[in-house]
């Protein structure tokens, strides 16, 4: 491990009390923050030094802490997760940054987003879509078809596997100039379609996900690939391919 | 108050079957007549929730997350247990039976257990069926891993994220029955308050985390699927927000607490870096199966590496001490979690860890043996019989980028440390707890229509969980156990009609809350929530943790009891009420923790014995391994609260009988 030592930040906040009052960007200085910390820990010192001077501690999304749960949703610096490749916001550590340096903090900005207080944003948009049509019709009593019956070629599995990494933190979303959520929805109808259990209700599904897409005001795409750039599991534009397909010939069925 | 565990008679591999067949059913045209609540969205309670759903129940379900695919199942890595017997290796139902009975040190219910085994196949038909895409081999069918404690390979998995894709699963079929309009999901909701109406469980008080807002919601039953309470060490491998809430609201209703002191201390995590670490990561136990764990044999090369003047690379072979492989020949380093834990400890203890922090802890997994065997064997299939030192490592490296690749990234992007380069640095960690709310047979709490489900009841695991086996008890619990059990209660539930929310009981269990929020609120102490709770985690980590002592827990039960008075003291908790205030959630959550880390201090003390995860210093054997006393702490102890004192609390017991395994002692030399 390259040696920790403590750095002097200063941070600029969006803060916001609710989703119906106007936000404004606030300054903080951060004094000996440990280069081992994560951008988290780092906020986690913030606040504490804030609710010891009596002042309102930052309002902020996360939870596994381990770059899986997708809870964690900060724009650093311009950038969603800030100044890393393939990470979450919790896996950015303080080592990315010198002494001195100003970080400017953001919650994720689309129209799909709503900030609900400070850097915490509303992502139900999401749920609602995986509602629609993310999933396969199957009833959970067990008595289903041994696991082995329908053999999957290993290139297949592998490929749902990697779509189905997303881990619906909407990084995706807050990069895109057009607030378009076209990765994720992309990323889920490619999963099933990969599979043969998903293949049966290929059809409607793609036609659903992509409705309430349309419906929660997410954005077009335009292929610009920024979305993939700073997904943090790495999906790829292929799935975005994939979807366009599936939904060209559900619409021609 | 007598424990009825309510197993059914008959031989082990027939007591599910025959007692599911005679269980009573609600019929179809009944079932929308009655509500069920669940708490968490986990693999138990996402699971649930679309069972009951689907079954024409309607239910209403809760979870503090943003959204429930985010509930910390969503972080285990390794896999599930299931017996398939698919790499005919010699599996069977029973094995993984024994397996885990065994690895739970003979402390957990054979009837549980032997359920579990049964019913884990149709866990991996029906995650598939759900379009969960397993590792699979080359032929198409599912791959296998081995994991720790087992001689078999019976882990199923998706390279590091299995739990995130079960989960996964079990939220497309959650949403789908919310698309669906049969379950009311509740997002950002927090349980705070458990209502009984002639003591029956009815529903539950919950504060909307946006507004503020209290909100009463009623139900025929109330399902607990809320995870475990590792996180009343503060470090832990869980999530920020996994509380014991829910659990302790239950248990102070009248729901015994089991086991408390039954903690799992997973031996493969990244060790601490300082003191603003706010959670610790965990390294799959998968990796156990290709890395070899050591510690220089002289101290003087732990210490030149602390100094960072020597590198692990540099230690010659016979310098290092691969202590699991030599105490342990038979099982090596897939030595079950609390043996490696323990291992790792007295190693440490000796003066021969190598991470160069405040406590020295930390011990070296190596795969560089991997790196080579891998490599050739990767050259020899490609045809070239004759490879290079070169090629042996370049191909051994992408055989475990293939195998282990988002582990060994995450590590680097923490550490900034390279694992294919230099051994991973890892020390044990607080990871899950065996522990949890008393249920019976049926996983009813003691409480009439209050079930508990996945790693927040105490009913599978005994004293030690072996890797691989929570996601199968979480999805188990869920899918294909509540649903027959909960049918059997809600049966006489039928002509009963919807439960009103303005019963006496509700205004009551509403008002004590807003007593709770307010005088917290008010308190206008001087330190943060935070600061209690750390120092609340210190004393349990260093009391109450890997090595525990009469001496020790005598006195973290009088600490805590100091530090809970300091805490409604001095607790300063800003904000107001009616807002978004995550320092108030964290208030209520950590009350809960310093009462629990009591009791799990008084459990540990009561139980004389050594067993699994609860290691008492004065029993062991000459050889340093746990001594079980099976004469005379051979039950499940239940504790009874009776009210703000915790020490008051009443110890229940109930005899574990082993008719179908033999009980021994545990070995794995």
């Amino acid at each position: 491990m390259s040696a920790a030592k403590n750095i002097n930040i200063t941070l600029k906040i969006w803060r916001q009390k609710n989703s119906k009052e106007k936000g404004k960007m606030e300054s903080y200085k951060l004094n000996d923050v440990s280069t081992a910390s994560s951008f988290l820990e780092m906020l986690d010192q913030l606040n504490e030094q804030l609710v010891n001077e009596r002042k309102e501690p930052i309002a902020f999304d996360h939870d596994c802490r381990e770059g899986i749960c997708g809870m964690c949703s900060l724009y650093i610096n311009g950038r969603a997760h800030g100044p890393d490749t393939g990470i979450t916001t919790c896996q950015l550590h303080m080592r990315m940054f010198n002494d001195g340096d100003t970080i400017v903090v953001e919650p994720w900005r689309s129209v799909a987003f709503p900030v609900i207080k400070d850097l915490i944003v509303d992502r139900t948009a999401f749920d609602r879509i995986q509602q629609a049509g993310g999933f396969v019709s199957v009833n959970t009593s067990g008595n289903t078809i041994d696991a082995n019956t329908i053999p999957v070629p290993k290139d297949d599995a592998d490929k749902a596997f990697e779509a189905a990494a997303c881990i619906g933190c909407g990084a995706c979303v807050a990069t895109c100039k057009n607030g378009s959520a076209m990765l994720f929805v992309g990323a889920k109808v490619s999963q099933y379609a990969l599979l043969p259990q998903g293949k049966v209700e290929a059809t409607n599904r793609v036609l659903n996900m992509v409705r309430q897409m349309d419906e929660e005001g997410f954005g077009n795409c335009t292929n610009t690939g920024a979305c993939e750039v700073e997904c943090p599991k790495g999906i790829s534009l292929e799935n975005i391919a994939r979807m366009n397909r599936e939904y060209l010939s559900a619409s021609l069925k | 108050m007598k424990l009825d565990s309510k197993i059914p008679e008959g031989h082990i591999s027939q007591k599910w079957t025959d007692y599911k067949d005679h269980l009573k059913l609600v019929a179809p045209n009944n079932r929308p007549k009655i509500d069920i609540i669940v708490v968490g969205t986990g693999l138990a309670g996402a699971s649930a929730a679309a069972s009951f759903a689907e079954m024409g129940y309607n239910v209403k379900a809760f979870c503090y997350q943003d959204s429930p695919r985010r509930a910390h199942s969503i972080a285990a890595q390794g896999g599930i247990n299931a017996a398939k017997n698919y790499q005919n290796d010699g599996d069977s139902t029973f094995r993984l039976f024994y397996d885990t009975i065994k690895g739970g040190d003979y402390r957990a219910r054979e009837a549980n257990v032997h359920r579990l085994a049964e019913v884990s196949g149709n866990i991996i038909d029906q995650c598939v069926a759900q379009g969960v895409p397993f590792a699979r081999d080359y032929g198409g069918m599912l791959d296998n891993r081995s994991f720790g404690g087992t001689q078999v390979q019976r882990t199923f998995y998706a390279a590091g994220q299995t739990g995130q894709q079960l989960l996964l699963g079990a939220y497309s079929s959650l949403s789908r029955q919310i698309g669906l309009g049969k379950i009311e999901m509740y997002n950002r909701h927090e349980m705070l308050e458990l209502v009984k109406v002639d003591g029956k469980a009815r529903g539950i008080i919950a504060r909307n985390l946006i507004t503020g807002e209290l909100e009463r919601h009623s139900a025929h039953a109330v399902i607990i699927a809320t995870g475990g309470y590792g996180n009343v060490y503060f470090l832990s491998t869980n999530a920020m927000g996994s509380n014991v809430t829910a659990g302790w609201k239950i248990h102070k209703q009248g729901a015994l607490f089991a086991n408390p002191c039954y903690v799992q201390i997973h031996p493969t995590c990244i060790p601490v870096h300082g003191t603003n670490q706010s959670k610790l990561t965990l390294m799959s136990e998968s990796l156990r199966n290709s890395g070899r764990i050591w510690v220089p044999k002289k101290k003087e090369d732990s210490e030149a590496i602390r100094a960072g003047k020597l590198k692990p690379v540099q230690i010659a072979e016979e310098d290092r001490d691969y202590y699991l492989e030599r105490k342990y020949p038979a099982f090596g380093n897939l030595v079950p979690r609390d043996v490696a834990s323990r291992a790792g400890k007295e190693v440490c203890d000796e003066g021969r860890g190598i991470e160069a922090n405040d406590t020295n802890e930390g011990v070296y997994l190596d795969f560089a043996t991997e790196i080579q065997s891998k490599g050739r064997q990767t050259a020899y299939a490609k045809g070239n019989h004759n490879p290079s030192q070169e090629e042996i490592l370049s191909l051994g490296k992408k055989w475990l980028e293939e195998k282990y690749g988002n582990l060994f990234t995450m590590y680097q992007k923490i550490t900034d440390e390279n694992p294919y380069e230099t051994p991973m640095k890892i020390y044990p960690a607080v990871h899950y707890t065996m522990g949890g709310v008393w249920v019976d047979y049926n996983l009813q709490s003691t409480i009439p229509g209050c079930f508990v489900a996945g790693e927040a009841n105490f009913s599978d695991h005994g004293a030690n969980r072996l890797g691989a086996s929570a996601l199968m008890q979480g999805l188990a619990d869920g899918y294909f156990v509540l649903p027959y059990t909960v049918s059997n209660y809600l049966a006489d539930d039928i002509r009963t009609g919807k439960i009103s929310t303005d019963l006496p009981e509700f205004v009551a269990a509403e008002n004590s809350v807003k007593e709770q929020i307010n005088k917290f609120l008010s308190n206008n102490g001087t330190k943060t929530v935070d600061h209690f709770h750390k120092r609340l985690g210190l004393i349990m980590w260093n009391k109450v943790g890997m090595g525990r002592n009469e001496k020790g827990l005598t006195e973290a039960i009088t600490e805590i009891a100091a530090l809970k008075e300091e805490f409604y003291k001095d607790v300063y908790v800003p904000g107001s009420s009616d807002e978004l205030n995550p320092e108030l959630e964290k208030a209520l959550r950590v009350a809960d923790f310093i009462e629990l880390g009591q009791l799990m201090a008084m459990d540990a003390l009561q139980r004389k014995e050594s067993c699994g995860g609860h290691f008492r210093e004065e029993y062991q054997d000459s050889e340093g391994e746990t001594l079980r006393d099976d004469e005379n702490f051979s039950f499940v102890g239940a504790w009874e609260n009776k009210g703000y004192d915790v020490t008051k609390s009443e110890l229940h017991k109930e005899e574990l009988k082993y008719e179908f395994i033999k009980i021994a002692a545990r070995n794995y030399k």
